[in-house]
């Protein structure tokens, strides 16, 4: 054969592999899905175009006169969120179906978790994405002041991706491979993601209106142990949906 | 090898298939693990619900073998690829690739060890064709994984086009680069699921040429194909799988190609 090194004989020397771990692997995926995302854009133009665009239409069905922003404000956000963060949890695993990806990714020696972990790191990247840009936009439409709330605003949203992202992905997994997945996916995840949204709207609005910090605490817990469990439980979950 | 090599490239399949014999038995290029087998399964079964897809199944493929898997739709072919691939887990048995068991380290070892060719080009659209192999060559990782995936293309003929996105790419050159992709880390055991499917005539020399090389160095091939021709024309064993069983299995020296044409229609024809 030339210039190929196809002929040679598998061998135990320097160069022989070293299969990657699980967070090795994780990376893999996860960076793999990132580069996707980044030459199509189309999921995350999507999720960006549809947050601004539900924030609008809240913005005009606002009546100033009888909710007050503060009060509104918190809702809208992690509404806008949870609903554009599903655009981007379907676009997961469909990367995958497209001329059977998955197989080759099953077929690799990594460990299933793996699969699950990268797919979630470019999910949650994906969700903070959409953050990034819609927590300003929040701010300027309802006139709500987040300088002094930012950090631990940022907090919240990162606790909130996580949630959101690992139940996400779980279900992503499970809905691809049936006929109706666009539909299977937000009713498997949504009734999941309302500890989330509750929990991180309630602490939002205490941030926002100037609470003491010990009021808020109770839904940081819901939140965290909420990220706790199903991180943990979705991982060990996860190579369960993929038997046939 | 590179004169085997230019020689390939002009051969038909079933010309291949003569040389690939001769090739077999010359001590010079003969394998260089033909006493052990580089896959074997004993009893593997796989039952969907009370359907059992494959039943019972048993081979062993030593370096340089080929089996040609013949057999009509549904009769198990494609489930029992999946199976030795570690894409399904078996109901029952086991199979052991380089004898290691894909039930051990989650089937890791084993898998590492394995290279699926298929009809469907299991590509990402949006990446190229070296991003592609480049991708597999880590997942399996190989040290240089750039060095591993340029070689690949190469194989396949296709490093012209490595940096075009695969959805840019016809049918046949994306089959090409994920014939690439499959065989970028070296495998052992090669599971080939129609795979001259789109291949133009260069394709289908390269990928011939690839899957001698392999065999030639050690690395046993499973051929799942419609077209008798060219599975014989392959093969060191032919078997016909009928409702998850082999019904014939034997070795290629022992089939005469017209009777065995006529035999695998008589099956097919009763399955109908």
């Amino acid at each position: 054969m030339p210039e190929s090194s196809l002929a040679s004989p598998i061998s135990l020397d320097a160069d022989a592999p070293a299969l990657p771990g699980l967070m090795r692997a994780s990376w893999l995926v996860a960076r793999k899905d990132l580069a996707i995302e980044f030459r199509t854009r189309t999921a995350f133009f999507s999720a960006l175009v549809f947050a601004l665009l539900g924030l609008t239409i809240f913005y005009f069905a606002w009546d100033p006169t009888a909710v007050a922003a503060i009060d509104l404000a918190p809702g809208v956000l992690w509404v806008i969120f949870t609903f554009s963060g599903l655009l981007g949890l379907q676009r997961s695993f469909g990367v995958e179906q497209a001329d059977r990806a998955m197989d080759a990714l099953l077929a690799a020696p990594v460990e299933r978790e793996a699969i699950y972990l990268g797919k979630a790191a470019a999910n949650f990247l994906f969700v903070a994405g959409v953050q990034i840009v819609a927590i300003p936009a929040v701010a300027l439409f309802y006139n709500v002041p987040l300088g002094r709330i930012w950090l631990s605003l940022g907090g919240i949203a990162v606790l909130a991706a996580l949630g959101i992202v690992a139940v996400g992905t779980l279900f992503s997994a499970m809905a691809v491979n049936t006929r109706l997945a666009e539909l299977l996916l937000p009713m498997l995840s949504l009734p999941f993601f309302v500890p989330v949204v509750m929990a991180a709207a309630q602490t939002t609005s205490r941030l926002l209106a100037g609470r003491p910090e010990a009021e808020a605490w109770p839904w940081l817990r819901i939140l965290l142990g909420f990220d706790l469990v199903f991180v943990v439980a979705c991982a060990i979950a996860f190579p369960y949906t993929l038997d046939e | 090898m590179p004169e085997t090599a230019s020689r390939w490239s002009s051969l038909s399949a079933a010309a291949a298939g003569q040389y690939l014999q001769r090739m077999l038995a010359d001590p010079l290029m003969a394998p260089r693990s033909t006493e052990l087998a580089v896959v074997r399964a004993e009893g593997l079964v796989r039952a969907f619900g009370a359907r059992r897809a494959v039943d019972g199944v048993s081979l062993a493929l030593r370096g340089g073998e080929c089996l040609a898997l013949f057999g009509p739709n549904g009769a198990g072919k494609t489930t029992l690829l999946r199976l030795l691939a570690g894409l399904l887990a078996p109901s029952a048995g086991d199979c052991l690739v380089g004898g290691v068991s894909l039930r051990a380290d989650g089937g890791r070892a084993a898998r590492s060890r394995v290279g699926l060719i298929s009809h469907a080009s299991m590509l990402y659209a949006a990446l190229s064709a070296r991003e592609n192999v480049e991708f597999s060559a880590r997942m399996y990782g190989l040290r240089r994984p750039a060095d591993a995936a340029m070689r690949a293309l190469k194989a396949m003929r296709v490093a012209d086009r490595a940096d075009a996105p695969v959805r840019s790419l016809s049918r046949g050159l994306q089959q090409r680069v994920s014939i690439a992709r499959a065989i970028v880390h070296e495998p052992l055991l090669l599971l080939c699921d129609e795979p001259y499917t789109g291949l133009d005539e260069v394709g289908s020399a390269a990928l011939t040429e690839a899957l001698a090389a392999r065999r030639a160095h050690g690395a046993a091939l499973l051929l799942v194909t419609h077209n008798l021709s060219e599975g014989l024309a392959l093969a060191t064993h032919a078997a016909i799988m009928r409702r998850g069983r082999f019904v014939r299995f034997e070795e290629r020296a022992e089939v005469d190609g017209a009777s065995y044409v006529s035999a695998y229609r008589e099956l097919v024809t009763a399955d109908a």
